[in-house]
């Protein structure tokens, strides 16, 4: 995940170009929101100014979809986001237990960032990944079959 | 992957227990390390076979042979004869239509067990998903120049309707009589949309397809749009299956080239042209209207119905939705005819199911077989039994929005009318296998969980009702269960089913009154005894949710 515009002009002349490219229709919305996601890390408060300016949508509206789907956020995560399904098929074949050791890993539970902004741990539904259960994934690395063992060697593999 | 060639069962209700069947078992267990099977051979022990003179009752699978009365003396014979040198024990052995009907299917069955038979996932696998001709070679479009050149939509309506085709996301409403209100609904300007938002847990067939095979639904979908008169679509495919995107991208690209996507297709006057639209990560956008929110730029948010999509759907206008697996026996049946597909399957529910094998069994995966099979076949046959030799203890069909369904029923074909029937669902066709190991408390929990994150929050029941139920269950889980919060899960059962606005909340109840119909006494444990019998919850006696 990188950050190649920061706070400020940037972001706006950045969401202005989307727009461009796009058109302002409302359809076009949650596409762009997902491309403020992923190159910001998340969709802040002035790229939602900006996109309510130009694309004629009330900010509220805007803000209301942001926060209704999971892929995109309204806040600032860690270097490292790790998603680790919850849903039902991953928990039978022991995504408990990995769980467990995840957050004793960290030091972090859900929905949490460690301290030095590392880490962010959330928990996400059904990745549809479920024939190699428990999966988590880290940032875009996919990882399958994961056992409480291999956890700690997972994590090194970040900086 | 340790898989068994055979499984061995032994009928464990109380009668079967009374004459010894935990002798026929240890002694079964002593003779198949004998003869050093124990790798080959998996011996479970299954309750509720039927109620029977001829208990206890072994039966012998992928044979589908029944012996009764076993006595722990005729197990060696059994043995050597019949898994160690493969001949049945005659004088054993009894007719399953002796035994009540629910097993009757066993000897009817024999020799003929059925094998996978593939429409949906005829390519995939076996051609290069990103090169059309491979796609043309293999009868591609074929079925599309057929309906173009010879075809009226109101024949290609007919023959969709004649073929008994139904929708594969879980509700099983008639594709063909979606196809003609669509062309019946008022307006010029109409939508084709493919819902490929596949976010029901324990579920990937969709995007083995549309990874695998994505021309079979460009080509599916330009079927549609002649047959309901259409002349755009889009295809919501979820934001998390980044190669599904990009393969569909690709194939929509080569069929512009091609001239398969555009103006005058195969030189005649229908135009069509196709749009992605990536979702963002929301199970209820599965939810066909919520789904035409996400398009159109808005919270996927469920509309009131009717007016349906059908008459009122993306931009107010007449749309079409079919799913993704729904949409890949298209071009099939257009090549083969409706008589073909109807040969395929039960009468009520012709053709095929993906099923998505997981949990406890030795191989998970998917399958492609006719509807109408037996959740016993696909564990003996398919997944190889269960792991470890477990005892088979329940199935949560259909990822969330499925039901629980309890060993007793895994002899009840699936297909749509036989499993509502019986008060269940088969929902997306995931089969999440599960043995003893797993409690029913936990494994709601798990569920609700899921929709309580996953309600979108428009409608009371279902946002309070899901929370609600989520910490009752906690709470049970916990040791601190009362009976009265036994009678408050019913009730949000009951009433998430009843005043949920859209079927996220109306199947949100099934899975708490699929616990307490089936398995009231192993939650009642852990109301009145304080025991998760499963060894599961972690009863520690703190309330983790109070309420007033």
């Amino acid at each position: 995940m990188s950050i190649e515009v920061k706070e400020g002009r940037d972001i706006r002349k950045f969401v202005r170009d989307l727009v461009r490219e796009h058109g302002d229709e409302k359809a076009e919305l949650i596409p762009i929101l997902h491309e403020v996601n992923r190159a910001l890390g998340y969709i802040s408060d002035e790229a939602i100014i900006e996109l309510s300016e130009r694309m004629h949508i009330p900010s509220s509206h805007i803000y209301s979809v942001a926060t209704f789907y999971r892929m995109l956020s309204t806040e600032a995560h860690g270097r490292h986001v790790i998603q680790f399904c919850e849903s039902a098929p991953c928990h039978v074949a022991g995504g408990r237990q990995v769980w467990q050791k995840l957050q004793n890993e960290l030091g972090i539970k859900k929905g949490e960032t460690s301290d030095d902004d590392k880490w962010t741990l959330l928990t996400t539904s059904c990745l549809g990944l479920c024939g190699v259960g428990p999966v988590m994934v880290i940032d875009s690395d996919i990882y399958g079959n994961v056992t409480p063992d291999q956890v700690p060697g997972i994590l090194a593999n970040y900086e | 992957m340790q898989t068994t060639r055979s499984m061995v069962l032994v009928s464990s209700d109380p009668e079967s227990l009374d004459r010894g069947a935990l002798d026929v078992f240890s002694t079964l267990q002593k003779q198949i390390t004998k003869y050093g099977l124990e790798d080959e051979i998996s011996l479970s022990m299954i309750s509720d076979v039927s109620k029977h003179a001829m208990s206890p009752l072994v039966l012998v699978y992928p044979d589908a042979v029944i012996y009764g009365p076993v006595t722990k003396e005729d197990v060696p014979r059994i043995v050597e004869e019949h898994l160690y040198k493969g001949r049945v024990v005659e004088e054993k052995q009894i007719s399953a239509y002796d035994l009540s009907g629910r097993v009757a299917w066993l000897s009817a069955r024999k020799g003929t067990l059925p094998a996978e038979n593939r429409i949906v996932l005829k390519n995939v696998g076996l051609i290069d998903p990103e090169n059309i001709e491979e796609y043309i070679i293999n009868e591609g479009y074929e079925a599309l120049g057929k309906v173009l050149k010879e075809m009226s939509p109101e024949d290609t309506i007919k023959v969709i309707k004649d073929s008994g085709l139904r929708g594969r996301g879980g509700a099983g409403f008639p594709t063909g009589l979606k196809w003609q209100f669509v062309r019946g609904a008022k307006g010029s300007k109409k939508y084709v949309i493919c819902n490929a938002d596949e976010s029901e847990p324990g579920t990937f067939k969709d995007r083995l397809v549309l990874e695998g095979d994505p021309h079979a639904i460009i080509e599916a979908m330009l079927i549609g749009a002649y047959a309901v008169g259409a002349d755009e679509g889009y295809v919501y495919i979820r934001g998390e299956y980044g190669l599904a995107i990009s393969r569909m991208k690709k194939a929509i690209q080569h069929a512009r080239e091609y001239g398969l996507l555009g103006e005058n297709i195969f030189g005649t006057d229908f135009s069509f042209d196709l749009h992605i639209h990536a979702g963002a990560g929301a199970y209820i956008c599965g939810e066909e209207t919520a789904l035409i929110e996400s398009i159109e730029g808005n919270r996927g948010e469920p509309r009131a119905r009717p007016p349906y999509p059908t008459t009122a759907g993306l931009w107010q206008k007449p749309t079409l939705v079919n799913n993704v697996e729904t949409l890949a026996n298209i071009p099939a049946i257009i090549r083969n005819g409706p008589q073909w597909y109807k040969s395929i399957g039960t009468p009520s529910s012709p053709g095929t199911k993906v099923y998505t094998i997981l949990g406890n069994v030795n191989v998970t995966g998917l399958i492609e077989v006719p509807m109408g099979i037996t959740l016993r076949e696909v564990i003996s046959i398919y997944a190889r039994g269960m792991k470890n030799g477990a005892t088979f203890k329940l199935a949560q069909t259909g990822g969330s929005s499925g039901s629980i369904i309890p060993a007793s029923l895994q002899d009840t074909p699936m297909d749509f009318d036989s499993f509502s029937k019986v008060g269940v669902s088969l929902g997306s066709g995931a089969l999440l296998i599960c043995n003893e190991d797993v409690c029913v408390v936990d494994l709601a929990k798990v569920l609700l969980n899921f929709f309580r994150f996953e309600s979108c929050g428009k409608c009371n029941p279902c946002r309070i009702g899901n929370k609600r139920a989520y910490e009752t269950l906690s709470n049970i889980a916990e040791g601190v269960g009362t009976m009265q919060d036994l009678k408050d899960l019913q009730m949000m059962s009951d009433q998430l089913v009843e005043l949920s606005n859209c079927g996220l909340g109306q199947t949100a109840g099934s899975p708490l009154k699929d616990i307490l119909t089936h398995f009231r006494a192993e939650v009642d444990a852990h109301v009145k005894l304080k025991v998760c019998p499963a060894g599961v919850c972690p009863m520690s006696g703190q309330r983790v949710y109070q309420f007033n």
